[in-house]
């Protein structure tokens, strides 16, 4: 883990193309000799490295971003602190945050009001602003993490579980994407994973009468199945005929998907004498336990999640299979070259990635919902595309990212009642929150703190690394 | 029916290219089967769908007889229907499809590639078959074949547009995901410049801006800050559904008379042409949109195979670095490119809520952007192959409907995953090995 953390993409510092350069200072280009070990080499050895030489496209995830050595030269701390991608993360947050307000405020009525007459009383409009903004968040935060308006404790602190809760489909799923983008691959598909996942688990959980422990052992297993099958699927079709994995998995969400809903209208589905269509409920053999007693929805599934991110990280950094999923990612043919067989990795890493979606499959039909509707991945199979580039493709990044993300949809249903906002607020902040992770120089730029090295600017133009091009 | 697409000319710098270039291109095929020029895959693919055939449309086949009719009542001259009895309509066609799958097995035995017309004429027998099948097995037999293929074409209308941003934003070497953000923002746009000038013709230009301001942040994020394409395009997608979704939830909803009750294009009746049967309606019976539809695809693959632009377009798509040393500006030349793509996103977004209802609702898309991307892939990057595919698709999605009405034995679930099984097929199987161009996706850092 700790490899990944502080990824510090050379390109990131490099970079002169950003208004950075226009930036107070203005410093005029200046050339400069290249010493023995300019960060622009380093930079073209990162692009090198990232695109075979430029031979093939580059993965998903930077290759310098995946092992723990990455290219440049020696550092202050604090700059490193500084611009390294943990503030980078950060600030991204903060901007989405700060965007996201100025949306929610311009759509308010006192805004619009006071805007009215912003010449005469600038004041009365910064104040509305300020009030619409804030007033959302703060119902956001009561929301996800601690009411103060609770009778006890115990209240008080609900909201947070209710984060876990949701947090815990969108971790596991986004381990699931987390994981395929290391092998390079982009896993578009956990949608449809959490979906054959569902209607196994929620098969095994209603149609089947086990003792307590095996019951629930099997469904989840099922569940795991039935992800890693239809993952898997993708992985050989991949592996065998060289489709493009983003256009087979966007299309198996959709099968996965109309199966279900036929599913769903089928005897063996439906629930006797319903006219809608929506599974039995599982048998209470075939559910999670809930954790911390019957007051929160917190189960079972929370701590499963964790025991996944352990596993992923395990996985990646200590197995033999993960450094050869890590190799395929970095560089399929090199991996070919040096005797990893590229097709059975490939397999291998959507069997896992879908395995991981489907226990988020697991979680909702017998954690959350214990039924089985066609709602049964809401939209987390998609959230988890945005969860793993936020955790930028590492175990407890992910896990991290999922926290956040349950967060703001656990706050967001609080904050659309006692506000207003709509709840599509979270959609818009999230998806701002990856595209400025995914810009470093972006966000430096805006905030001013961009590396105040000349030699690295300079230099940078004519080597920007493509190694920027990895949020994940 | 892609494959109709590969017109001479990109077809032939493609075939030419691909049988030395393809160990070389396709890094992430097994090498086992990148090493053949010639696979398993076409024959057994053919093959197995002859036998599903057979089993299904033929011996298995309805006994009633199928009714097609083609000439509607207002046509200019009458046609009579065609009726085919189910069963041995199956039969016959199950057959033939059988002997070209065996064709091409043969084929293979001798080591040579299936011939470019057997797939494309396979896919017509499924299609006739399926249909006779389908139709045969209704509570009532009898479907308008006109009416069929018109509703198509209308349902493939933002498919097309769609698809040919992604042409033109791929054979440029931005892979463009956000088809469904630029779709959903160009209808949002739309939707609510049309209301606010009582003009559906500044609506319609609105929402290409829309679409063009969409690309220009996947073009910036991906030309200048080199962001991975792909992750833009899923973001941007995200954005744009989260962005309308507020604005329509806080703006729309609270006074849709004032915000979202723009008028509808109207249909344009070009007299006497449009009362030919069955291509009357198709070509001469269409709302601005649907002619420009068809304009598009016409210039699009003019521009892009018959002019300097297109030339130096697909340069830059293909080799950046030799277009660069050509004095092509390569990230100019994306930036605009993407941004043109953006803009005819757009104008297919402004059919949802311009032509086929006349108000904004979230997520009015509804995915179309991501079969707008399947179509151009099955369409082998070409815009008249999209175009084809796209009308595939919206042919399967008009056949859904059509059939829940008439009452089919197969449950509608099937029919509306018919498509993107079907392109899952195509990916894998008829077009796996086709090309996308070869600089797609990897942003371009000089020097």
């Amino acid at each position: 883990m700790s490899e990944q953390d502080k990824p510090k993409h050379v390109a990131d510092e490099n970079t002169t193309e950003s208004p950075a350069t226009r930036a107070p200072e203005g410093r005029a280009p200046e050339k400069t000799a290249p010493g023995p070990k300019t960060p622009a080499e380093d930079a073209a050895a990162a692009t090198a490295l990232d695109t075979a030489g430029g031979a093939m496209q580059p993965s998903a995830v930077p290759v310098s971003a995946q092992s723990g050595i990455v290219p440049g030269g020696a550092d202050t701390l604090v700059r490193r602190i500084f611009t390294g991608s943990g503030i980078v993360s950060v600030l991204a947050v903060l901007l989405a945050l700060i965007l996201g307000g100025l949306l929610i405020a311009s759509t308010d009525k006192q805004v619009g009001a006071t805007a009215s007459y912003l010449f005469a009383r600038p004041s009365d409009f910064l104040s509305a602003v300020w009030t619409a903004a804030t007033r959302s968040y703060v119902a956001l935060f009561q929301g996800s993490v601690f009411n103060p308006r609770g009778s006890s404790v115990a209240v008080q602190f609900a909201p947070l579980m209710e984060t876990l809760t949701i947090a815990t489909p969108l971790i596991t799923a986004g381990l699931g994407v987390a994981l395929a983008f290391r092998a390079g691959l982009f896993n578009i598909g956990a949608q449809g994973q959490i979906i054959m996942a569902g209607i196994l688990a929620a098969w095994v959980g209603f149609a089947l009468h086990l003792p307590l422990g095996l019951h629930l052992l099997l469904v989840l297993i099922a569940g795991i199945v039935g992800g890693a099958l239809w993952g898997g699927l993708v992985g050989l079709l991949k592996a065998r005929t060289g489709a493009h994995e983003v256009i087979l998995t966007i299309m198996f969400n959709y099968i996965a998907l109309y199966f279900l809903r036929y599913l769903l209208n089928t005897p063996a589905f439906q629930r006797p004498g319903e006219s809608n269509p929506i599974s039995p409920i599982l048998d209470p053999s075939a559910v999670y336990p809930q954790i911390l007693g019957t007051q929160y929805r917190l189960h079972l599934g929370f701590l499963l999640a964790i025991a996944a991110t352990v596993f992923v990280w395990w996985l990646l950094n200590r197995s033999t299979v993960g450094f050869e999923f890590r190799a395929v990612g970095a560089n399929p043919k090199a991996a070919l070259t040096a005797g990893i067989n590229v097709p059975r990795a490939t397999v291998l890493v959507m069997a896992i990635a879908g395995a991981l979606a489907g226990m988020s499959g697991v979680a909702q039909v017998a954690g959350t919902e214990k039924v089985l509707t066609d709602g049964v991945a809401a939209t987390y199979g998609f959230d988890a595309i945005t969860v793993a580039l936020l955790g930028r493709s590492t175990p407890w990044g992910t896990f991290a990212a999922g926290l956040l993300f349950g967060a703001f949809r656990a706050g967001a249903v609080q904050m659309q009642i006692q506000t207003g906002t709509p709840i599509d607020i979270v959609l818009v902040v999230q998806s701002l929150i990856v595209l400025f992770i995914a810009a470093p120089p972006l966000v430096r730029a805006l905030f001013g703190l961009n590396p105040r090295k000349k030699k690295a600017a300079t230099a940078g133009k004519s080597k920007k690394a493509a190694t920027t091009g990895g949020a994940a | 029916m892609s494959t109709t697409a590969t017109s001479p000319v990109p077809g032939k710098p493609q075939q030419g290219k691909q049988q030395p270039g393809t160990p070389k291109s396709a890094s992430e095929k097994a090498p086992a089967v990148s090493a053949k020029p010639v696979t398993w895959k076409v024959p057994v693919l053919l093959a197995v769908l002859g036998v599903v055939a057979f089993i299904f449309f033929g011996v298995m086949g309805p006994n009633q007889t199928a009714r097609f009719g083609i000439s509607s009542s207002g046509d200019f001259f009458q046609l009579p229907a065609i009726e085919v009895p189910a069963f041995l309509g199956g039969i016959v066609l199950s057959v033939l499809m059988l002997g070209l799958a065996g064709y091409a097995v043969y084929l293979k035995t001798r080591n040579e590639a299936s011939p470019g017309w057997l797939p494309i004429v396979f896919i017509v027998l499924f299609v006739a078959a399926f249909l006779i099948w389908v139709v045969g097995g209704a509570r009532t037999p009898s479907i308008s074949l006109a009416g069929l293929i018109a509703g198509s074409v209308t349902l493939a209308v933002p498919l097309v547009f769609g698809s040919l941003s992604g042409v033109l934003c791929e054979r440029v070497g931005v892979v463009n995901i956000a088809i469904e953000g630029q779709l959903l923002g160009g209808a949002f746009t739309a939707a609510m410049v049309a209301t606010l000038t009582k003009s559906p013709f500044v609506g319609l230009l609105a929402a290409a801006v829309a679409g063009a301001v969409v690309s220009m942040v996947l073009a910036v994020f991906s030309i200048k800050y080199l962001v991975n394409q792909i992750i833009v395009g899923v973001v941007l997608n995200v954005l744009v559904s989260g962005l309308t979704g507020f604005l329509f939830s806080t703006v729309m909803q609270a006074n849709k008379a004032q915000f979202n009750s723009p008028g509808r294009l109207p249909i344009i009746d070009i007299p006497v042409l449009s009362s030919i049967p069955v291509i009357g309606p198709i070509l001469f019976k269409q709302s601005v949109v649907g002619y420009l539809m068809y304009i598009a695809v016409i210039v699009v693959w003019i521009g892009l195979f018959k002019t300097k632009w297109g030339l130096r377009v697909r340069a830059v798509g293909e080799h950046p670095q030799a277009a660069d040393t050509m004095g092509i500006k390569v990230n100019a030349t994306r930036f605009w490119n993407v941004t043109l793509g953006g803009a005819v996103a757009g104008i297919g977004g402004s059919f949802f809520t311009l032509v086929a209802i006349d108000s904004f609702t979230k997520e009015i898309s509804g995915g179309r952007g991501f079969i707008a991307l399947a179509a151009l892939i099955f369409g082998r990057w070409n815009p008249i192959g999209a175009f084809f595919a796209a009308l595939l698709f919206g042919f399967a999605d008009n056949l859904q409907s059509i059939v829940t009405i008439i009452g089919t034995p197969v449950p509608s679930q099937f029919m509306a995953m018919l498509p993107y099984l079907v392109t899952v097929l195509a990916v894998a199987g008829l077009v796996g090995r086709s090309r996308p161009p070869a600089a797609s996706g990897i942003p371009y850092v000089k020097g």
